[in-house]
């Protein structure tokens, strides 16, 4: 009896010191999420520029043909960056991220296409080198604030290898949208050869400028679209630091909410215990009073 | 007279935005003067450059600006910086100490385009302080 009590005790003194942990991850969690949010806000005018921009060189130029947006006939290699987080803590993030990383290595394979892995965060490294797959580059250490630096240094790799006789013929993201608090989505996305898509169609009432160019259009466009690339990686990471925060938030909240529940459920069981004993041993003294009264009666 | 609206910003955060009368850029060209009307124009701007944006009354706004490109359309003007420093944030004691550092190794011999670099960006932040190099 007393052992059942105290092995109740440790362990809600246990299940306590945890929820202490995962209440302050969830609690850390949340304001960096906010901070991560206006790291994101304070991208967005580069990226909307950055993008006019192309559109604009793009609409003057009649044809555009530049080393990034020429598609191979026949690709043989694909890259594909993944962007995982640097910690786990963070519920189902990482797995998600790798499940469709997997999904569209599939996809590329029935294509023909060899996908080779360009791995952002230890947790898609590790998940890699445990698998031991060879990975095409790899960064660690930034997950959770990302520099425009880093997503340069991605950038930098991913259009080497690009440019390559024997390289990759394809840029894929696989990352994690932040749509909002409670959602995260992740998404798929080519970013080489790029795709020339006019962006959000404009009223019909703007004609579109005609740029003049300094020096000349083919070399703005060798400068633009490397940033432009980087632009979008950078993008990418920024969501994907919001996201890792929002589901680390989510994780901990649950695990909290968990650990509380644990508490009420074993402390009911302490007491239920606690109060069995009492009974038992007020009982036990009542037979023994009785039994001594009945000694005692029997003698006289 | 029509002004120009200008945002100057990097990519991870817009660094000045505001109304305009005259915005001197350099690019890879030269300097180029953009007043309002002015043509549309795409151009690549120069490592260590120092931007220029005269606003009628107002003392002129001055920031380094290290690579990137300007867009102009309709009299909405955009600096695309990689990296750029209003003039008022530079930190003149660490740029010089920047530039010393460049200037001492390029000296000693060791000249590479990172160190050249170093010591381009470092003059454009103290130009863009109002000091003299």
């Amino acid at each position: 009896m007393g052992a059942q009590l105290r092995l109740l005790r440790r362990r809600i003194k246990s299940v306590k010191s945890t929820a202490k942990i995962t209440r302050a991850q969830e609690l850390i969690a949340s304001s960096r999420i906010v901070k991560a949010q206006q790291r994101m806000q304070a991208a967005v005018p580069y990226e909307q520029e950055i993008t006019r921009a192309v559109s604009g060189v793009v609409s003057n130029t009649a044809s555009v043909d530049h080393p990034l947006t020429v598609e191979k006939e026949k690709p043989t290699t694909a890259g594909v960056l993944i962007v995982t987080s640097d910690s786990g803590f963070c519920g189902g993030f990482n797995a998600n991220i790798l499940r469709e990383a997997e999904a569209l290595r599939g996809l590329l394979e029935e294509r023909g296409i060899r996908a080779v892995p360009f791995v952002v965060g230890r947790k898609g490294v590790t998940w890699h080198t445990f698998r031991s797959r060879t990975m095409g580059g790899r960064w660690e250490g930034f997950s959770r604030r990302p520099s425009y630096a880093d997503a340069k240094t991605i950038a930098d790799t991913l259009i080497e290898s690009f440019k390559e006789e024997n390289g990759i013929d394809e840029i894929h993201i696989v990352s994690t949208e932040f749509v909002s608090m409670l959602t995260q989505n992740v998404v798929v996305k080519r970013v080489l050869p790029l795709e020339v898509v006019e962006s959000e169609a404009e009223s019909s009432d703007t004609i579109p400028p005609y740029f003049e160019f300094e020096p000349n259009a083919a070399e703005v466009l060798d400068s633009l679209l490397p940033r432009y690339v980087e632009s979008r990686i950078f993008n990418a990471l920024l969501q994907s630091a919001a996201s890792e925060e929002a589901s680390r938030r989510r994780a901990m909240k649950s695990a909290t909410d968990n650990a509380n529940e644990l508490i009420r459920v074993f402390t009911m069981q302490m007491n239920q215990a606690r109060q069995a004993e009492i009974t038992q041993e007020i009982s036990e003294i009542v037979g023994g009073a009785n039994a001594l009264a009945d000694a005692a009666a029997g003698k006289e | 007279m029509a002004k120009l609206r200008v945002g100057v910003v990097s990519p991870e955060r817009e660094i000045w935005s505001g109304e305009a009368d005259m915005v001197i850029a350099k690019t890879v060209d030269g300097e180029i003067g953009i007043m309002p009307e002015h043509a549309p124009v795409l151009g690549v701007l120069v490592e260590g450059g120092v931007l220029r944006v005269k606003r009628g009354g107002e003392s002129d706004l001055v920031a380094a600006v290290h690579g990137g490109f300007i867009s102009v359309a309709n009299n909405d003007v955009s600096i695309l910086a990689e990296a750029a420093e209003l003039g008022s944030e530079v930190d003149v004691a660490a740029a010089r100490d920047a530039l010393q550092r460049a200037q001492s190794s390029i000296e000693a011999g060791q000249e590479d385009a990172d160190i050249r670099l170093a010591a381009k960006r470092a003059r454009a932040r103290l130009r863009a302080a109002g000091e003299e190099v």
